[in-house]
């Protein structure tokens, strides 16, 4: 077996797979503890489904580059969502519901209407469920995924007291005067951005799974903001990465691949923590 | 000397005003308690001291004294309750004014954070975590973290609701033993009794307005009104 994977690891496009996952997963996870933690969990779910909407456009319009559509699309109702959800929870959460599923059904409408690909179902199922777009990205693709993880992970390391800040107490930080307004915008915006990188890993669907089980599975066992982070990143990281190299060796879908590694350390994790008596 | 002194002010939000002709003044060193019905505006108030919301008319001024100087202890919330923190990251967190765009606390600040953990009575706690502490404990934290953010004046939100009375008591002792300090306390309350047992002035707000010293509010015909409605629930 380790032949096979020294093997497979000759080729690039593997090398590039396994960094580009990685940096995703580790990303996605920073995020991920802040997320759960302000109960916006669904907020990535929501936007995952609007990069999905944007993408079907992008196809529509035959765009070559992808992105130049769908990442404004995204970080625009991620800031949108952001600005409903903070007058009531209800609105908050029927706005992410109505956003989301009109994203979706539009993105397919679209694409079953004007899409010009003799493989239709195939498309639709590779960007709700993570296609094989993973193991055929370009250099040039590569590098602006380590460009923009470098960036995120710049941008949580600078402010990483500020969001423990805002989690933790928005009421307390806004009279210690703390622009919370801003802090939340700049969350919402690095989600929005995790989110479009990550759907060439785990599709749109899945994604949601990537932030926020590491997050919960670090929760389980860790008792300070700073472990559980640290942890969650630890545990989203290697879950990518025997993810990856185990849906190579099995032949088995990436994303999902991934996700259940996840869901098997959570599985785990829950299991200490019990037995830890948290 | 006066800290805060609020001159003819009407409080609301939207444009709707609940208190109107509302004046008082803190001094430093005072303890004032905010008593009233649900509903009366005493979190609107509130919001407004910490310059949150401005009033709609009127005025309300700091002297010596910035909004971002006074250490608030807020309700606690569903979300705090079963968040993974450290008490020190919590406590230090109450420097997050001080800290602006410095993006890690200085070792000064550690060791003041601790100090005030252990002047509550919580020395030794800061590796604990949050969640696992007693309501009581959790509250003083959050006290400890107002500290960080003030050494002049407290407003305290309601700070023992949903705590026992044992827990209760004790707060209050802590919050009486900061006022001999010479800290100012506001402080927002449904406990009259004890509120009158240690406050030395008194702001009542609702569809009657009162402000005056605790023995001036005992013969206020809105105070005794006030306190044998409260007796009698």
């Amino acid at each position: 077996m380790m032949e096979t994977l020294a093997l497979y690891l000759g080729y690039p496009f593997v090398r590039y797979a396994l960094i580009v996952g990685v940096l995703i997963a580790l990303c996605a996870s920073l995020l991920g503890v802040t997320l759960v933690l302000k109960r916006f969990s669904f907020i990535g779910d929501g936007l995952s489904h609007v990069a999905f909407g944007a993408m079907a456009v992008a196809a529509v319009l035959n765009m070559t580059n992808r992105m130049v559509i769908v990442l404004p699309v995204t970080v625009v109702c991620a800031v949108l969502l952001l600005r409903t959800g903070q007058n009531t929870r209800i609105k908050g959460d029927a706005a992410i519901a109505m956003i989301s599923v009109g994203a979706l059904a539009f993105g397919y409408l679209l694409m079953s209407m004007f899409s010009t690909s003799s493989n239709l179902s195939g498309d639709v199922c590779g960007a709700l469920f993570g296609s094989t777009s993973i193991l055929t990205l370009t250099k040039g693709e590569v590098w602006l995924c380590i460009l923009l993880s470098g960036l995120v992970l710049v941008l949580f390391t600078l402010f990483y007291h500020r969001i423990f800040d805002v989690t933790f107490d928005e009421n307390f930080a806004k009279a210690a005067g703390t622009q919370v307004d801003a802090a939340n915008l700049l969350i919402a915006v690095i989600t929005a951005v995790i989110i479009v990188l990550a759907m060439n890993l785990v599709g749109s669907l899945l994604i949601s799974a990537l932030i926020i089980f590491p997050a919960l599975s670090a929760m389980r066992i860790f008792r300070s903001f700073l472990s559980v982070t640290v942890f969650s990143a630890v545990i989203s990281v290697t879950c990518a990465f025997l993810g990856i190299i185990i849906s190579i060796l099995a032949g088995t879908p990436v994303g999902s691949t991934v996700v259940a590694v996840d869901v098997a350390a959570f599985a785990v994790c829950a299991g200490i923590g019990t037995a830890k008596g948290n | 000397m006066p800290q805060i002194v609020c001159e003819n002010a009407s409080l609301g939000y939207d444009g709707k005003p609940i208190v109107t002709g509302l004046s008082f003044t803190v001094n430093a060193g005072d303890y004032l308690c905010i008593v009233g019905e649900n509903g009366s505006g005493k979190s609107t108030l509130m919001k407004t001291i910490l310059n949150l919301t401005p009033p709609l008319a009127g005025s309300i001024r700091m002297e010596g004294l910035k909004p971002t100087q006074i250490g608030y202890l807020p309700q606690q919330t569903q979300v705090q309750r079963d968040f993974p923190a450290s008490v020190l990251e919590i406590v230090l967190s109450g420097f997050q004014g001080q800290r602006g765009w410095r993006p890690f606390y200085t070792k000064e600040e550690k060791v003041a954070a601790g100090a005030n953990l252990k002047k509550l009575g919580l020395e030794g706690f800061q590796r604990r975590c949050y969640r696992e502490l007693s309501g009581g404990q959790q509250q003083r934290v959050l006290l400890a973290r107002a500290l960080c953010a003030t050494q002049k004046c407290l407003l305290l939100d309601e700070p023992i609701s949903g705590l026992d009375p044992k827990a209760a008591a004790q707060m209050y002792e802590i919050i009486q033993q900061l006022h001999r300090e010479g800290i100012t306390i506001i402080m927002i309350s449904h406990d009259v009794g004890v509120a009158l047992a240690d406050a030395t002035h008194i702001l009542h707000i609702g569809k009657h307005l009162f402000f005056g010293t605790k023995e001036g509010y005992l013969h206020s015909g809105i105070g005794r009104a006030f306190l044998s409605e409260e007796e009698h629930k």
